[in-house]
């Protein structure tokens, strides 16, 4: 073992780069893509199936929107409807939402920190794979017509044994069992890789907003999984093995179900919104050329969101039966988390304010995003309100709220983020007068679509309904919003296409193509295997933009074999040298017994010894010490303190 | 009769208050949508200028500058602060004011939720064994409040009557209560707001609120027995009624049938609509609705009933004169 002492120069070896790709690359062909731990990869493919399932839960909207469009109307029956709008709702919230952020995430953070890859990165792998069964498993029943359709929120009793007989609603506790899954592994994988691995001299004050965010969003999952996780295993008890969790027939409660959802449902608004957030604070800096204002109100604002999201879960529940103080308690903290976004907003402007803004298509969306966002958070004010949302809770005005919310917080900040880190993940630029017209068309069809929306709920339209009578007078409203979806697709298309476009004839990049400041930025577009060809010493929040071009690095990890550097966690000094597994196929063995587990178990209780039993022996390879093991923790000496770096 | 003397069908709608809730909350209303359309704009306008303004400075960062911005953000936070809590002391002084209603003795009825059709009892009758039973149109005197007892046989459903007053879940397994109260008579459409399944958009209801005196009319006429059929068409309807199975699921006062699955029907022809208000109780409706109740509703617990053209008109004669 080499006694690393961290230099501060720039090494320049060609033979550095052969040794290293030689090392972490993945291994060609289909077995490669079946055994990659290159969080990258694993990234990429999670965005890529996220963004697939977009486009399903985009079609079942329209085709809803289609069936609305006129009273009366006999496009989608009642079970057809119900199945639909469940499926529209589980896919954006459970595969779309929440996966994208973890994609971008796990593409982003390691990079962003300056590491190799994330830390525990064949659990990594393993997550990518549960979650693609799981949205397998639910889409393969849909298209067989069982899809699950009690909603997205599955309320019981209608979701229990009684009134949601065959298979359905089994398919749905299921698959979300499988996103937990997944998700509480991401979660541990990102705290760990923000923790442990950033690069020296990144104290946790000169981390990048979008890195806070995915730390306190996987602290949230932490906290918030659990939840749903005891809710869908309680339902699935009572289908299954009939126990009577949820049964008032015997004692068991109704409300309990709401409770245990909620607690889980409202952390996951904040769950998909804080990392569009963090996008925007991570890209605002580059399309305005100053850092972006108010960073330590910006952090605490994310990790006040993160606390307050938990004390607000009854406000889904308003039209219960709820003490007159515990109403205003959740009131009071619901509106209350208008005070951290505020300030994330009043930050950005004031960071657009006091920079030169370039109208770039990533700038365009983030300031669609602030519009709608706003939109979305008055409202949001509103409902919180028990007096008000006794009238307008489960109407046409909260969808029109959650989608001002959700594409405002979510979608906007996601198509900025695409626009802006593509060139990096591709190497090649997007075309510009494409994303042009990306914009305008989203931004146009969604407040079509939604604007009304908000009318329609205050006069009385309920959700969830295949139908309405033409004596409502709903008809000339849904007909607007049925037209706003039509222009809401013509920009997906024209997204699409320029996708394909870019990534036949796209201008390329080059490392930084947009100048900007974070160390994602500082490698070649796309990234090398191995991310960095030294391990980048931060000595500022704007690494590149503080080194002038060339960055100090450190060196003395091994090249043959993975091997990433730790650091510690509030200070990022050297800690010590951790070997990594390397590309692996056993994690995709081991998320194929959890699949067997859990979808035999829908059919007989034989799935759980014969998934046990295949689950171990493929766990006990998956973790079995390899014959030539190095000793994978070696204490480094500290490292110089980032001070006295130069820059 | 009563029902011709009722007044106008008024359009679902919380922002055409008929019901001192309802009214209490559009004035609140106004409140949020001024204040929250005067923070947008000022947001916006914010936003617009600081994308178009001409640049003075040099450097963003300069110290005076972040200064300047600080101020500027911390002031708008403030503001932020103000105008929450204001929201907080007006929200809660309305719901105190709407939790009970505090004039005049209220009248009692009790709701039931079924898949997918509204029960309504009124229980303060002088001889219990008599309780008015009715479905999907819920008479009440206009000023005078009703409490609301509600409970659900099977899913969770909500009742929500937008002219009058919020909602309020009906779960199973708890017993909800609210209370509405109409300030001018008229017909209130009201809707299921929480999805219970198949025929949650179909599960709507009337409420007719009338003067006091022809709401007691009402409720003495409700509370007797169903007529007897009037002549021998009906009586042979009645018999289909009794021996062709639609005596399983519902019941009619004075008769033999003695159903609880579906709606009583003893008053049935005085009934404005069928199908949870869903259409109007014409004959042509009724006699499609009968033969074929899952072509208006899908997934309806009602079976179709295969009648011959004779038996159909003879059950439709006589279920008319059921006033």
């Amino acid at each position: 073992m080499t006694t690393a002492t961290p230099r501060v120069e720039t090494i320049l070896e060609p033979e550095l780069d052969v040794e290293l790709d030689r090392v972490w690359r993945s291994r060609p062909g289909f077995i490669g893509w079946l055994t990659t731990t290159d969080h990258k990869s694993i990234a990429k493919r999670y965005v890529a199936t996220a963004f697939i399932f977009f486009l399903l839960a985009g079609l079942e909207a329209a085709t809803m929107r289609a069936q609305l469009s006129r009273p009366e109307n006999g496009i989608l029956g009642p079970d057809t409807y119900n199945q639909f709008f469940t499926m529209h709702g589980t896919t954006m919230m459970f595969l779309f939402a929440v996966p994208v952020m973890i994609g971008v995430g796990l593409y982003l953070v390691p990079l962003m920190v300056g590491a190799r890859n994330v830390a525990f990165p064949r659990a990594n792998a393993m997550g990518y794979w549960v979650y693609l069964i799981g949205g397998v498993l639910i889409y393969g029943g849909f298209f067989v017509n069982s899809g699950p359709d009690a909603g997205w929120f599955a309320y019981v009793p209608l979701s229990g044994p009684a009134f949601s007989p065959g298979k359905r609603v089994d398919i749905w506790a299921q698959m979300i069992t499988f996103t937990e899954i997944a998700a509480l592994i991401a979660a541990v994988v990102q705290i760990t890789t923000i923790f442990k691995m950033r690069a020296p001299g990144m104290s946790l004050n000169r981390v990048p907003i979008m890195v806070w965010t995915t730390l306190v969003v996987a602290f949230m999952i932490m906290f918030a999984m659990p939840a749903v996780a005891t809710a869908s295993l309680f339902l699935a008890m009572d289908r299954l093995i009939s126990t009577h969790f949820f049964n008032p027939a015997e004692g068991g409660d109704a409300l309990l179900w709401q409770h245990l959802f909620w607690f889980f449902g409202h952390p996951e608004v904040y769950i998909m919104f804080l990392p569009g957030t963090g996008i925007i604070s991570s890209l605002l800096p580059a399309f305005t050329r100053r850092p972006v204002f108010g960073y330590p109100a910006l952090v605490l604002s994310v990790i006040a969101t993160g606390f307050i999201a938990f004390g607000l879960w009854v406000h889904h529940m308003f039209a219960t039966p709820l003490p007159q103080l515990g109403q205003s308690f959740f009131t009071a903290a619901s509106a209350l988390v208008a005070i951290p976004n505020g300030i994330q907003i009043f930050c950005w402007i004031a960071t657009i304010w006091s920079g030169r803004p370039i109208f770039r298509t990533p700038l365009l969306f983030t300031i669609g995003s602030i519009i709608i966002f706003v939109i979305g958070g008055m409202t949001g004010i509103m409902i919180a309100s028990v007096p008000f949302d006794s009238q307008v809770h489960d109407t046409y005005f909260i969808v029109a709220h959650f989608h001002y919310v959700i594409l405002g917080g979510v979608v906007f900040p996601l198509f900025a983020g695409f626009y802006y880190w593509w060139p990096k993940v591709t190497g090649r630029l997007l075309s510009e007068t494409a994303g042009k017209w990306n914009f305008w068309l989203m931004f146009i069809g969604v407040n079509t679509t939604f604007f009304p929306m908000h009318q329609l709920g205050m006069e009385g339209m309920p959700r969830r309904v295949y139908t309405y009578l033409e004596g409502t007078g709903w008809g000339d409203l849904n007909l607007v919003a049925s037209i706003g979806a039509v222009i809401i697709f013509s920009s997906v298309v024209v997204f699409l296409a320029n996708v394909a476009w870019s990534l036949r004839r796209g201008r390329v990049a080059g490392a930084n193509p947009w100048g900007a400041e974070s160390l994602e930025w500082a490698t070649s577009s796309p990234p090398q295997s191995y991310n960095f060809r030294n391990t980048p010493v931060v000595a500022g929040r704007a690494p590149v933009w503080e080194s002038g071009g060339e960055l100090p690095v450190m060196t003395g990890l091994a090249r043959d074999r993975q091997q990433v550097l730790l650091t510690t966690v509030l200070d990022a000094e050297p800690d010590s040298r951790h070997d990594h597994p390397g590309h692996t196929i056993w994690p995709f063995v081991v998320a194929v017994t959890i699949g067997i587990f859990f979808i035999v178990l829908i059919f007989t209780p034989w799935g759980m010894p014969i998934g046990t039993v295949l689950g171990f022996i493929a766990y006990a390879r998956y973790v079995w010490p390899k014959k030539r093991h190095d000793p994978s923790v070696i204490e480094l000496p500290r490292s110089v303190p980032p001070a006295e770096v130069p820059r | 009769m009563m029902l011709l003397q009722a007044p106008r069908f008024t359009q679902q709608s919380m922002l055409d208050p008929a019901g001192t809730k309802a009214g209490s909350i559009h004035d609140f209303w106004h409140f949020l949508i001024i204040t929250s359309t005067v923070v947008t704009a000022i947001v916006f306008l914010t936003l617009f200028v600081a994308l178009a303004r001409r640049r003075r400075t040099a450097d963003p960062e300069a110290p005076g500058e972040q200064r300047s911005l600080t101020r500027w953000v911390g002031a708008s936070v403030a503001a932020t602060l103000v105008i929450i809590v204001t929201f907080l002391f007006l929200d809660f002084r309305l719901g105190r004011a709407l939790a009970i209603p505090t004039q005049r003795t209220p009248l009692r009825v009790n709701v039931i939720g079924h898949q997918w059709w509204w029960e309504f009892q009124y229980p303060d009758s002088a001889t219990p064994g008599n309780w008015i039973s009715t479905a999907n149109e819920l008479h009440i005197p206009v000023g005078r409040p009703v409490i609301l007892r509600m409970s659900a046989q099977d899913v969770i459903h909500s009742f929500w009557v937008p002219n009058l007053a919020g909602k309020k879940d009906l779960i199973p397994g708890h017993e909800t209560e609210t209370w509405i109260e109409a300030d001018s008579a008229g017909i209130y459409r009201g809707q299921c707001a929480e999805f219970c399944g198949l025929q949650h958009a179909k599960m709507a209801m009337l409420v007719i609120a009338e003067p006091e005196r022809q709401f007691e009319q009402w409720a003495l006429a409700a509370r007797g027995q169903a007529l007897a059929p009037a002549d021998s068409v009906a009586r042979a309807g009645q018999q289909v009624f009794l021996t062709g199975g639609c005596s399983v699921c519902h019941a009619i006062g004075g008769t033999m049938a003695g159903g609880t699955v579906g709606p009583n029907l003893t008053h049935f022809g005085s009934r404005l609509t069928i199908a949870a208000a869903s259409l109007p109780n014409t004959r042509g409706n009724l006699g499609g609705w009968i033969v074929d109740p899952q072509r208006v509703k899908p997934g309806s617990y009602m079976p179709p009933n295969a009648l011959e053209p004779d038996q159909l008109q003879a059950l439709l004669a006589y279920l008319e004169g059921l006033k």
